[in-house]
């Protein structure tokens, strides 16, 4: 099955027109050296009924969380999803539609938008707001680019209580720039703010704290934006969970300079690791602005004088200054930041706090049962929103191969980073019944 | 406005959410988090039937592959069939946290591996990382790639040599990677000018960057001789995928002597455009290179499949996860449905379309490049211009007859540049009505410049102030 | 109106007037007609110095970026704050509220290789 509806009769007009006899043809121009000479060796196309099936046969190989009960967190949440989002991203004027070079005949992505902006600005405390960004971990590169960018500076504080996939993406696109990590290590689950006093100098580009951090844990922020205060020069980068925000303080509260972070937990599906969607935001100053990277969309008036939307400050962008541009980032991830902004006009005010309240009181309740379990104990458990750290005299591995026997994932394990335990998360879409059962599977292990 | 923003339907107390009480305890506030709770947050209070009314007004005021022809040269908007929809959204394929054990996961990194397969012979690379989750990104792998292999060879090569018909995102992804950019100019052909090249590259050359065909859609016939001269200089040629939809099944980079390029799952395996993304831009590269891709590689052994972490020479990660997986589902149920033989009709109608309208067109608006050309083509608005109107009038006038209008003013080697790319799923009776639109268009700057100039004239809104956006950003509400 | 008598100029369209000891810098109406509206400038900071042709700062329409090139080499001692917050001064009065910078010269004799209003518009012509 192609979908080509050209038919014999109608190429052999068109070749007419171009005036020559057959297809081929058209590709004299390749050079015979490196023309192909054999057919592809890619079986031939099946009908959809043969594809369904196709892919019905791949997915019975899968075990989706629709079939276990899983506390996977780890930068990645499994909250309710309203099918009112679904619905309206599935009008094909949202998702056949390209970058809205046009704006007369793309005020809906435009407008929608504006609005995901003005949203991620209300949540994030900051004054601008990019259109988005590839994932949360090159959104974190970016704003390390940027801030060395506007500093002029080399030299980056990274805690290792940030998300270490974050981590990774950050120091890939630092050696394109060059730039020199000094890696913070932490004692518990968060730093200790006198190791960024130590380590904070003149040669200094950017501190970057996550909040909550990869363990759940929130850091003594406002000893961070003290010491951070103190060096001017320096860019003070929180990668923020977004969803969370709807409950905890913005970043603005303590003087952060760039917000970036993964916003898939606003309407946006897990789909094994993407696409997800990248926020960044930035205090409005002219030069924060001139260096942010990506699209941005500003209102403006038409000949009439009518209120209307366009792609704007475009000067930034690789289009037009090539080699000088703040970022090569074109393609970004409108349909999913389309999502996240459906997400925040259902969820409301209201709502997206009652998630965050929800997720917090369960996890602690979840939390609660484990530490009481002997041989179980929650190492932060002061200081979590929703998602922890367990600590066992039993090995992580063994924990998760067998709760896994009876449908459970039982989170995150640690190990694989070197450190110790089972990173826990627990959402609203848990219920009584399900947290009881986890703690009472490993009660019995 | 012709729609009022979301936050203007809010009335207090309105709610479009509903979520089960909560039936644990509450636990008391009174940790370490009572000192980071915030007092209000202002976002709309809004009922479920105004969220679906003010987005759907908002679809109603967009324009879509569905909604017909969208000629943007170089962007590849064919029809995205709506069964690799269905595949994308189906439960035991989507609903997968990324760090589920690989055990969980056999069937979807099954697909994921035959995708790489196929990738790899339509390309003729030999592995590929299907990390990056756009062009661009792609590109940026691709040098990170670049420069790490050199780095293992204590080579210290610090340029990058891009053509002046090139994207733009070549010379900022090479930047990006820590290069300078060398830009060198097209010959009257429209081609790399050997000559040029050959002054250009030396010791210091890292890569050249090339699409082939080019941005004029034109084929560059010295290409083996190109890649000589970069590779007698110890240099490597990388190529931007952005055009595979004109040489599938015809043609491979990796016959050219290309040593690596990117693909755009969402231009040539019409995965949809989303208003700007999501795409996905996997990597290809011979062998020499596989060692250097970002990690993990997606590995099988006897009848499993398996991330690859053990990887010394990686350039590390680009992305948090394995990329844009929800795209590379329908772009290996696109490949599946049109298969092998298809791909090359798919090539080949998307050349005849692209040659019929230049056929058609290339009287009334001037044809710079008088080259053969394959599935996109590049015309002037030079002599219409002269009349009164500019490329962007034309373009403007175009959305009046309900038609999304071409690329403008790219390739910069164009003055007045209009880049039309068809696609091969419109068919002739719609490249006809564009045709038509387009010489309508050509007759009404002879006879009423005026109502071109001062177009749009029918859509939601008319032509828009950018000036005043960008002196005084309005960027939220 | 677009080549004021009283200033001299430069090949690259940039304008130099004389005040006492410093040098106001700024493009000339021929250029801001060129670049169209300007939307952005980003200009050196105070004591930043340049050579004799180097860029000095970026002057930006809706689609356009451009390098502006200092007729003289010196150090800056004055940039147009204005330009930040309005940037259309360059195009509605470009030889005077829109000036960009101030320069203290480290040759002023160099002055004599710039154009009078008369050759300056020669050169436009021939353009």
């Amino acid at each position: 099955m192609d979908y080509i509806s050209n038919t014999t009769a109608e190429t052999e007009k068109m070749l007419k027109t171009i005036g020559v006899n057959a297809v081929e043809d058209l590709f004299k121009m390749i050079p015979e050296e490196v023309a192909l000479e054999e057919d592809l060796k890619i079986d031939s196309g099946i009908s959809e009924l043969e594809l369904m099936n196709l892919a019905q046969e791949k997915a019975s190989k899968n075990k989706s969380l629709a079939d276990q009960l899983s506390f996977l967190g780890a930068g990645v949440y499994d909250h309710y999803l309203p099918g009112v989002i679904d619905h309206l991203i599935s009008r094909s004027e949202f998702y056949t539609a390209y970058t809205p070079y046009q704006a007369e005949l793309s005020q809906g992505t435009l407008e929608a938008i504006y609005e995901y902006q003005s949203m991620i600005s209300e949540l994030t405390g900051m004054g601008i707001a990019n259109a988005s960004m590839l994932d949360g971990g090159s959104a974190a590169a970016e704003a390390v680019a940027m801030a060395a960018r506007i500093s002029r500076n080399k030299k980056i504080i990274l805690p290792e209580t940030i998300n270490p996939a974050y981590r990774e993406v950050i120091k890939t696109y630092g050696d394109g720039q060059n730039l020199e990590f000094v890696e913070i290590e932490s004692e518990a689950e968060i730093i200790d703010p006198a190791q960024i006093a130590e380590n904070i100098d003149k040669d200094t580009a950017a501190v970057i704290v996550q909040y909550p951090n990869f363990f759940g844990s929130i850091e003594k922020m406002n000893e961070i934006a003290e010491i951070i205060e103190e060096n001017k020069k320096v860019i003070f980068i929180v990668i923020a969970n977004p969803i969370l925000l709807g409950v905890l303080k913005p970043p603005s509260d303590y003087g952060a300079d760039i917000v970036v972070g993964e916003a898939q937990n606003l309407g946006n599906g897990l789909n094994y690791g993407g696409p997800y969607l990248g926020f960044m935001a930035c205090r409005d100053e002219r030069k924060m602005l001139r260096q942010l990277p990506g699209r941005i969309v500003g209102k403006t008036t038409d000949v009439d004088g009518k209120e209307g939307f366009v792609l704007t400050l475009q000067t930034r962008e690789q289009h037009i200054r090539r080699e000088k541009a703040t970022s090569n980032i074109c393609t970004n991830e409108a349909l999913n930041a389309l999502m996240a902004t459906i997400y925040l006009a259902v969820m409301g005010k209201k709502g997206l706090k009652e998630v965050g309240n929800q997720s917090y009181h369960k996890a602690h309740y979840l939390a609660e049962k484990i530490d009481k379990i002997p041989g179980f104990d929650v190492a932060n458990k002061n200081n979590f929103f929703h998602e922890f750290v367990v600590k066992s005299v039993k090995k992580s591995e063994e924990i998760k191969t067998q709760l896994a026997k009876d449908n459970i994932i039982a989170g995150y394990n640690l190990d694989k980073i070197g450190k110790e335990g089972l990173l826990i998360a627990v959402t609203e879409k848990k219920t009584k019944e399900e947290l009881d059962k986890f703690a009472e599977k490993l009660e019995v292990l | 406005m012709e729609e009022k923003l979301i936050k203007d339907y809010s009335s207090p107390g309105r709610r479009a959410y509903s979520l089960p009480p909560l039936e644990v305890t509450e636990s008391s506030l009174e940790n370490d988090i009572k000192d980071y709770l915030r007092d209000d947050l202002d976002l709309p209070e809004v009922s479920e039937v105004d969220v679906v009314r003010h987005y759907t007004a908002l679809s109603e005021m967009n324009y879509g592959v569905d909604s017909g022809i969208y000629p943007l040269g170089s962007c590849t908007m064919k029809y995205n069939p709506k069964r690799n929809e269905r595949i994308a959204r189906m439960t035991k394929l989507s609903y997968l946290h990324p760090y589920q054990e690989v055990e969980d996961v056999q069937g979807s990194l099954e697909i994921l591996y035959q995708l790489k397969l196929d990738l790899a012979e339509i390309s003729g690379m030999d592995e590929i990382t299907l990390q990056p989750a756009s062009g661009a990104h792609g590109e940026f792998t691709s040098l990170m790639i670049v420069k790490k292999y050199f780095e293992d060879r204590d080579e210290e090569r610090t340029k990058v040599i891009v053509p002046d018909s090139a994207h733009g995102t070549n010379p900022a992804s090479a930047i990006m990677a820590g290069y300078d950019v060398i830009e060198i100019a097209s010959n009257e052909q429209g081609m790399v000018d050997l000559q040029e090249l050959k002054e250009a590259v030396g010791e210091d050359t890292a890569a050249l960057m090339l699409t082939n065909p080019n941005t004029l859609g034109i084929f560059e016939e010295d290409i083996l001789e190109i890649t000589k001269i970069v590779h007698d200089a110890g240099g490597l040629i990388y190529y931007d995928g952005a055009n595979m939809n004109a040489i599938m099944g015809y043609a491979k980079p990796g016959e050219m002597d290309f040593d690596l390029m990117h693909f755009n799952l969402h231009k040539t395996f019409s995965t949809p455009h989303g208003g700007g993304g999501p795409g996905s831009g996997p990597v290809g590269v011979k062998d020499f290179l596989a060692p250097y891709l970002p990690k993990p590689v997606l590995k099988k052994e006897a009848d499993s499949y398996f991330w690859d972490y053990k990887r010394d020479k990686s350039i590390g990660k680009v992305h948090s996860f394995y990329g844009n997986y929800g795209v590379m589902l329908r772009a290996w149920a696109y490949i599946k449905t049109v298969g092998g033989k298809g791909l090359k009709k798919t090539t080949e109608n998307a050349v005849l379309n692209a040659n019929y309208l230049k056929a058609r067109l290339k009287d009334k608006y001037e044809l710079p490049y008088a080259e053969d050309s394959l599935h996109e083509f590049v015309l002037s608005g030079s002599k219409q211009k002269e009349k009164g109107a500019s490329t962007l009038h034309i373009a403007k006038r175009l959305l009046d007859y309900d038609q999304y209008a071409p690329t403008i003013y790219f390739p910069l080697v164009v003055k007045e540049a209009i880049m039309i790319e068809p696609t091969e799923t419109e068919n002739i009776d719609t490249l006809d009505r564009f045709v038509e639109t387009m010489l309508t268009i050509s007759r009404e700057i002879k006879e009423n410049p005026e109502l071109v100039i001062n177009a749009p004239h029918s859509t939601a809104v008319r032509r828009l102030d950018e000036t005043k956006a960008a002196r005084k950003p309005d960027l939220h509400w | 109106m677009s080549v004021r008598d009283d200033l001299l100029y430069s090949k690259d369209h940039e304008w130099v007037r004389e005040e006492d000891d410093i040098l106001v810098i700024g493009i000339s109406y021929y250029a801001q007609e060129e670049l169209g509206d300007i939307v952005f400038a980003e200009l050196p900071e105070v004591e930043e110095e340049f050579e004799t042709g180097d860029s000095f700062g970026v002057l930006e329409s809706v689609k356009a970026v451009s390098d502006t090139f200092i007729p003289l080499g010196g150090k800056v001692v004055e940039v147009n704050e204005e330009l930040l917050d309005n940037p259309e001064l360059i195009n509605e009065d470009p030889y005077g509220d829109g000036w960009l910078i101030k320069i203290d010269p480290f040759d002023d004799t160099e002055l004599d290789e710039l154009l009078t209003a008369e050759e300056y518009t020669e050169f436009l012509e021939e353009e």
